[in-house]
């Protein structure tokens, strides 16, 4: 089995790969990473979000060894990686489309990293069984690849790249052709694997929610910049900016402008009379243009509101019902795209789009972040 | 919130009626896609499956005789060989023999007799000029026929016209392999000085397959290249491998006789350069007929090729890598058998092709680079022999489709299941 360490030791902070100050260019003129500083710790789970041409699978292939630094340099410890070919690398990488070897059954896939390590047969045998059996895969070991289902397929690929207990595991959007529900299952199966084998793994995906899902912690990528490196609770909660609180989960924005600030606390207008306590976001001063964040969870309605120190009217446009909950969208300050998810028990069937209601939140709920 | 959905329920019905109906259905859509391949079909059978099938059986067809002299060839078929046949025989040969002369019959039993011995042609002829012209049944025909010619008085002459008289031969089937039937019918190689043919199909499978091999070697990297690089250049490239087909394949063959000849390009180019002192013979010989061959069948390699390339995603081979395999390993490991499907069907489609080859050989190559096709052409237009030509083109398909299975089988062993 892949290092057996256990789970306590798995978040300890030694660090195995540094980025540093890594760039690269593909044509010499635009810059797909541009300033790239990042540690992922020994026994981590660190996932790079980020939308399409964000720059994280470039930093992934960079790290794997398929595409190399334009400047600055990658270490696996104290190990210089830059001049290390791929396949001297001895990280497992699991990629979007499996790459499992079509012409080759399952357990000759599985036995490929061993060859080519020239272990001993009846230890790569032994290897094989284990990791076959682990992933509950062992009546399958003759078939070919082609032969079975997309869930099967991404766990024989997941034992191809654990089969050599490497000590780093880079995923490359594993996930993406899975279905809904297979990928919901296989994420909880990588989650307890990495729990499990404490492995370091390193995950690309532009999913938001497989990402809050299995991560230690988050790196979102934009523009070939990591806007925000946390764990996933302060992503969510502490957006460092607007890119962020955009792109993680669903956020009501409003422009405005900050009036005073007072420690972490701020205060924003937002419009002709309209007044609302915020956190600030980094970097902002009083008087500087700002966006409003507010998750659409947290603001309450009509009578729950009353309370809440920032309270408003809205018109609303439509309701959605969801069945666990129900979805208001309101006109606010301009925004006719305001979203508020508020509770079933919260709504009388007296409501019918057009009317006026009450919306309120709290000063701590809502972030002042860049206006950009 | 919530709507209610009236779910209206079909009346039953009995399940023949359902089969029925889809039968129906099923039939109509069946027609549909036979008038579709309808046309196709007839096509193919008209001109391949039946001119086929007609070569096939003029390889052992030996009808000459019997349409011609259906009385003697049954009457000698009854012969036991020894002495001479009856006289009823006797009379039915020069009745028919007479009767030969209209609608070109003579012509036809004096050629086909003639591959017996060459002999024959001129005793029909001057037979023929000797026969009375009134008919008296009570001619006795054994003595008129010996009357006329001495040799309708020997045994072996008849048994010359016996030996060519059944409705089917394996003769031309057995020439095309330099075999023979001796004077008891027993198969006997042909005389050391007259055997062609085998060196000829040996000849033929050489220059195939050492064409294949060189198109597989040339085709093999330029089709990788073609797949990896991007699309717009792998476009370029694509156009400069289709331009052969352009041009007419008599001009191709025809501009590299003047490429390769002695004063031509290729040898001024050297001689100027200094890696030679004297013209080097690149034409008329088979260096000339794999420079040609080589060139035209080219793309029939990178096409199947390249397309199955295209198909194979760059990450199987950096999974390798990835795997800890070295880039060449990855290559050989993981890249080449997937190319399989591909590679079979480029060296079969060069080979079956390259076995026909006929005009360039003839143009680039000398006496001893001549293929199969060539004597088949050979017997078509000079020699009227049409059994010959049929059966050395029906030996050439029995060993095409041969190699064929066999290479299907080891292909087939390796090919990969795909979904």
């Amino acid at each position: 089995m892949p290092n057996n360490k256990t789970s306590e030791t798995s978040h300890s902070a030694s660090p195995l790969v540094r980025f540093e100050a890594v760039q690269k260019t593909f044509d010499g003129e635009n810059l797909v990473v541009k300033d790239l500083n990042l540690t992922i710790n020994q026994g981590e789970f660190v996932t790079l979000l980020g939308p399409s041409g964000s720059g994280k699978t470039t930093c992934l292939m960079m790290l794997a060894g398929f595409e190399v630094p334009t400047n600055g340099d990658i270490y696996l410890g104290t190990q210089r990686l830059n001049s290390v070919p791929p396949h001297k690398r001895n990280f497992g990488m699991v990629f979007q489309n499996y790459a499992l070897f079509p012409h080759m059954t399952v357990e000759e896939n599985i036995r490929y990293p061993l060859k080519t390590r020239k272990m001993p047969v009846a230890e790569a045998d032994r290897k094989v069984a284990e990791i076959l059996d682990m992933i509950k895969l062992g009546e399958f070991a003759r078939r070919r690849p082609t032969q079975l289902s997309g869930g099967q397929q991404q766990r024989v690929a997941l034992a191809r790249a654990l089969v050599f207990e490497p000590q780093l595991i880079l995923m490359d959007e594993p996930l993406g052709a899975l279905d809904k529900q297979l990928r919901e299952h296989m994420q909880l199966e990588i989650k307890q694997l990495h729990e499990q084998l404490g492995l370091t793994v390193v995950f690309v995906t532009h999913d938001q929610s497989e990402a809050l899902t299995m991560s230690d912690r988050v790196a979102v990528f934009d523009d070939g910049i990591i806007q925000q490196i946390d764990t996933p609770s302060n992503l969510y909660e502490y957006p460092a900016n607007a890119f962020v609180a955009q792109f993680i989960g669903e956020n009501n924005t409003l422009p405005g402008r900050i009036e005073s600030v007072e420690g972490r606390q701020c205060r924003v207008n937002f419009g002709e009379g309209l007044n609302t306590g915020a956190l600030i976001g980094p970097n902002l001063r009083a008087g500087d243009a700002t966006r409003l964040s507010i998750r659409p969870e947290r603001i309450k309605l009509n009578g729950a509101s009353r309370q809440l120190p920032n309270r408003l009217q809205a018109r609303v446009r439509e309701f959605i019902y969801l069945g666990d909950h129900l979805r208001v969208r309101c006109e606010v300050a301009g925004n006719d795209d305001f979203v508020a998810r508020v509770p079933v028990d919260d709504f009388t069937s007296s409501m019918q789009s057009g009317d006026v209601v009450e919306l309120g939140w709290r000063d701590e709920d809502v972030r002042a972040l860049d206006a950009s | 919130m919530t709507t209610t959905i009236a779910a209206s329920e079909s009346p039953p019905r009995p399940a023949g009626t359902l089969k029925a109906q889809l039968r129906r259905a099923e039939r109509l859509r069946k027609w549909k896609a036979f008038g579709l391949v309808a046309p196709l079909a007839l096509f193919l059978i008209v001109v391949f499956v039946m001119p086929i099938g007609s070569m096939l059986w003029r390889s052992v067809d030996n009808s000459e005789l019997e349409s011609v002299m259906p009385l003697t060839t049954a009457g000698l078929q009854r012969w036991d060989g020894t002495g001479l046949p009856d006289e009823s025989t006797m009379a039915a040969f020069a009745e028919e023999l007479r009767d030969s002369r209209q609608g070109g019959g003579l012509g036809r039993i004096g050629r086909r007799l003639n591959y017996e011995d060459t002999q024959y042609r001129s005793l029909l002829m001057r037979t023929l000029r000797g026969l009375p012209a009134s008919i008296d049944a009570d001619d006795n025909w054994t003595a008129t026929l010996i009357e006329i010619d001495e040799a309708w008085g020997e045994t072996a002459t008849w048994l010359g016209i016996q030996r060519a008289a059944p409705p089917t031969t394996d003769r031309y089937l057995l020439a095309s392999v330099d075999l023979e039937r001796g004077e008891s019918g027993q198969i006997q190689r042909i005389s050391e000085g007259d055997r062609l043919y085998q060196t000829v199909f040996q000849r033929t499978m050489v220059i195939a397959g050492g064409v294949t091999l060189i198109c597989l070697a040339l085709g093999f990297p330029l089709a990788y290249l073609l797949a990896t690089l991007p699309a717009k250049t792998s476009n370029l490239l694509m156009i400069f491998v289709l331009l052969p087909f352009w041009t007419s394949l008599l001009v191709r063959t025809a501009a590299w006789i003047i490429l390769l000849q002695s004063n031509g390009l290729v040898n001024q180019s050297l001689i100027a350069t200094g890696v030679i002192d004297s013209p080097l013979q690149l034409v008329f010989n088979r260096i000339g007929v794999f420079f040609a061959m080589v060139h035209i069948l080219l793309p029939f390699m990178v096409l199947p090729l390249y397309s199955v390339m295209k198909g194979i995603s760059p990450s199987y081979q950096r999974a390798a890598v990835s795997l800890g395999a070295h880039p060449f390993a990855a290559f050989w490991q993981v890249y080449v058998p997937q190319t399989v499907s591909g590679i079979a069907a480029g060296t079969i489609l060069v080979f079956i092709m390259a076995l026909g080859y006929y005009i360039t050989p003839a143009l680039v190559g000398g006496p001893a680079d001549q293929m199969v096709s060539y004597y088949v052409a050979y017997y078509t237009n000079s020699t009227n022999n049409w059994g010959m030509a049929a059966a050395l083109g029906s030996i050439l398909l029995v060993v095409t489709l041969m190699l064929y299975l066999v290479y299907h089988r080891l292909v087939n062993r390796k090919q990969l299941i795909r979904s």
